[in-house]
């Protein structure tokens, strides 16, 4: 809470004393310069951003922080990562405390658009859901007239729930809570009904409850939440290497290349995946990075299968299965443009 | 100054001194810059942002204000709905806060009196009791005690389905503490207007008896009979306006109570830890301004006969109230700032609605500046009312 206010702070003292222009290369030169990527993470979101007990960050947001440090440097760990919440994380971008934005967040059109961003391939397909403890015997969020409802501000949550309550003629009271750890403490001591936030984070919250089988998520996804790194508006040519450092993963899986079988695949004969990782070169180029960034990113980062079931697949704690985040040819709707 | 002129030009005319010479001049000249570079800071400020603004295309303005908030919000005292405007929210933001700053002053002043009080009683346990309830409640951080408050709330208190049910019609749960209200009536209208009546009367009651207790000493009963005619001119009312009795009594429904009214955890946390904290302070100011009567003041008073308690009253609170005033004042104005600290439990205050719609519009700037002008006007406000009063109770030098 204190962190968050000092962050407005920072965030608007930055914009009022900071110096004009933005231009396209100047992103990526001021990282080479600089030697790392400074990156806008979540910081307490198990599966998503979160260092361990060692201090290493794990997560789906933090390997996509570091395709773009392999696609960039060769290296996937040249990166400070600098912890944001909800409210400080789009002025820290707009104000260059940080080059990507890797903090799951909702791409829609007024932050692409009023707030200066530029959101780039969704890396994870999220709704709002509704987290119950199971001894209420609610089935449906229909039945959840009267509710008292934790929220979690900082995000498109509460507009969302109190559109799905407007929308079905039912009454709400919720509980906005600042913090994570006061709002889940809240709610599992019964002062809410139910808590409601992304289907992802809820998966994370059931799995740090007392007893993760007393709680169970509700079917109903009440809203579209494409979680999408960003970056400002500006600087093209680091927009593209940003979305194809994402897109490169998402290609990978779907040819079949993984951090095992890469170096394998630089012998094979298919001339999508010789120019894929580089061996017929001119895709480095075009972005302005080494001709070997895909290869390197898959190499030691994993393609996006690998990467989601690391981070939060049905053998991590959150158990979330592939869904909406499968490849397309799988009924899902990760799809990334041929490489060439 | 007059003695520099006098020096410096003994029979000359006095227009001869350099103007860099002058202190007067010199002081106007210095001023002037000094406005000059604030002035040109502040431009270079507001312009800077400006231009950063326009470059990364973020939208600037309050016009926002006017759009659809579609959020809800839990507590209000005013009629709220998700498709009302952001202006609305903001103002039912600022009630919330009001509603906080204003009881929880009315009973940090009540409290803090008597423990100042209980602090310097003869009673050696009352004045220890007194000394720890200061030393432990102003020590500890106000959002830890927040923290501690909100967790026994919603930790200890039952769910609705088994709330606690002392006497009929009033349940405590872990959603608050509800209690029937009367059911709305013709007559209440007419209660109110009993009410102002009898406190206008009261008002001129209280002057009559002064005037005759000035004129012939003799003292006329004026807390009792004010007490009488508040409690019993709308008790009156009430009688001959059909005595109804019918109430809303809140019962449980789906999820939670309906009917009644109630207060919530999180109000009730936010204002018992606001209380408790800055009335440990108010009792510090208390006894210091009761201390800082010389013991002469209370020996005079008991040599003419008075009684200890009108010794207090008469004698020793108007004098004290000189020294506790000021101090006060900016208590009171802490407490309502930290009622800002509501959105760490998760109070609707005016910073919380001021968040969310930040979130949603994105615009930090005016959001932030929002949150400052509404309590920088809060305080300004509570301050003047307090100079005012200050104003009216210093000593009246005869």
């Amino acid at each position: 809470m204190k962190l968050m206010k000092a962050g407005i702070t920072a965030a608007v003292a930055t914009m009022l004393f900071m110096a004009p222009a933005a231009q396209a290369g100047e992103t990526l030169d001021a990282v080479k310069a600089r030697g790392f990527v400074q990156v806008g993470i979540n910081g307490s979101l198990f599966g998503f951003g979160m260092p361990d007990d060692k201090g290493v960050w794990h997560g789906l947001d933090v390997d996509t922080a570091r395709a773009v440090s392999a696609a960039v440097f060769g290296d996937p760990d040249k990166i400070k990562y600098i912890p944001l919440t909800a409210q400080t994380r789009f002025t820290a971008l707009q104000s260059k405390e940080v080059d990507v934005l890797c903090r799951n967040a909702t791409r829609t059109l007024s932050r692409d658009t009023e707030l200066g961003l530029n959101f780039v391939t969704v890396n994870y397909y999220d709704g709002q859901g509704f987290l119950i403890p199971t001894k209420l015997g609610v089935k449906s969020a229909k039945e959840l007239d009267g509710a008292s409802v934790c929220v979690l501000p900082g995000t498109t949550t509460e507009q969302n729930v109190a559109d799905y309550f407007r929308a079905n003629n039912m009454k709400m009271k919720p509980v906005v809570i600042e913090e994570n750890t006061e709002l889940n403490q809240a709610f599992f001591s019964g002062r809410c009904d139910v808590l409601t936030s992304d289907a992802s984070q809820l998966a994370g919250i059931r799995a740090v409850a007392p007893n993760p089988a007393d709680y169970e998520i509700l079917p109903q996804i009440i809203s579209k939440e494409p979680l999408a790194p960003a970056v400002r508006h500006g600087d093209d040519q680091w927009r593209d290497i940003v979305d194809y450092s994402v897109l490169a993963m998402i290609a990978a899986e779907d040819m079949g290349i993984t951090s095992a079988n890469v170096d394998e695949m630089l012998k094979s004969t298919d001339p999508n995946v010789q120019r894929f990782l580089g061996v017929t070169p001119g895709n480095g180029k075009a972005l302005g990075l080494d001709e070997k960034f895909a290869y390197n990113i898959v190499k030691m980062v994993g393609n996006y299968g690998e990467v989601f079931e690391r981070n939060v697949g049905v053998n991590t704690k959150l158990q979330i299965k592939r869904g909406l985040n499968a490849q397309w040819k799988d009924g899902g709707l990760m799809y990334a443009p041929p490489f060439k | 100054m007059t003695q520099h002129q006098t020096t410096a030009s003994p029979g000359k005319h006095p227009a001869a001194i350099p103007f860099w010479r002058d202190p007067d001049k010199l002081g106007i000249i210095y001023q002037a810059l000094a406005l000059c570079l604030v002035s040109l800071f502040g431009y270079y400020i507001f312009s800077n942002t400006q231009a950063n603004l326009a470059r990364q295309a973020i939208a600037t303005g309050f016009g926002f204000l006017d759009n659809e908030a579609g959020f809800e919000i839990g507590e209000k005292l005013v009629q709220y709905s998700a498709a009302d405007s952001y202006a609305r929210a903001l103002a039912v933001g600022v009630l919330n806060t009001l509603k906080v700053s204003l009881l929880g002053i009315v009973l940090t002043i009540a409290l803090g009196i008597i423990v100042g009080i209980a602090r310097l009683s003869t009673n050696w346990l009352v004045s220890r009791l007194a000394a720890i309830y200061i030393e432990v409640l102003q020590n500890i951080p106000v959002l830890l005690q927040l923290f501690f408050w909100y967790a026994i709330f919603h930790d200890t208190l039952p769910m609705p389905r088994m709330s606690w049910n002392p006497l009929p019609g009033i349940f405590f749960n872990n959603r608050g503490f509800y209690y029937p209200i009367p059911e709305s009536h013709p007559v209440h209208p007419w209660m109110l207007g009993a009410l102002v009546a009898a406190m206008v009367f009261g008002y001129f009651l209280k002057r009559w008896a002064k005037e005759r207790q000035d004129r012939t000493g003799q003292i006329f009963p004026v807390g009792l009979s004010i007490t009488g005619l508040i409690l019993g001119l709308p008790l009156l009312t009430w009688l001959f306006g059909g005595t109804p009795t019918a109430l809303n009594v809140p019962e449980l429904s789906g999820f939670n109570f309906r009917g009644g009214l109630n207060f919530s955890p999180e109000f009730c946390a936010l204002l018992l830890g606001l209380v408790l904290y800055t009335s440990a302070f108010v009792a510090e100011i208390v006894r210091s301004g009761i201390q800082a009567i010389s013991k002469g003041q209370t020996e005079a008073a008991m040599s003419l006969g008075l009684r200890p308690n009108r010794i207090l009253t008469l004698v020793i609170l108007p004098q004290a109230l000189r020294v506790i005033i000021p101090p006060l004042t900016s208590q009171m104005l802490n407490l309502t700032k930290n009622s800002s600290l509501a959105v760490a439990i998760g109070y609707p205050d005016f910073v919380s609605v001021a968040n969310t719609t930040i979130n949603q519009t994105g615009q930090a700037i005016e959001g932030v500046a929002l949150i400052m002008v509404v309590y920088l006007f809060i305080s300004l406000v509570t301050s003047a009312f307090m100079n005012w009063y200050n104003k009216k109770k210093a000593l009246v030098e005869r």
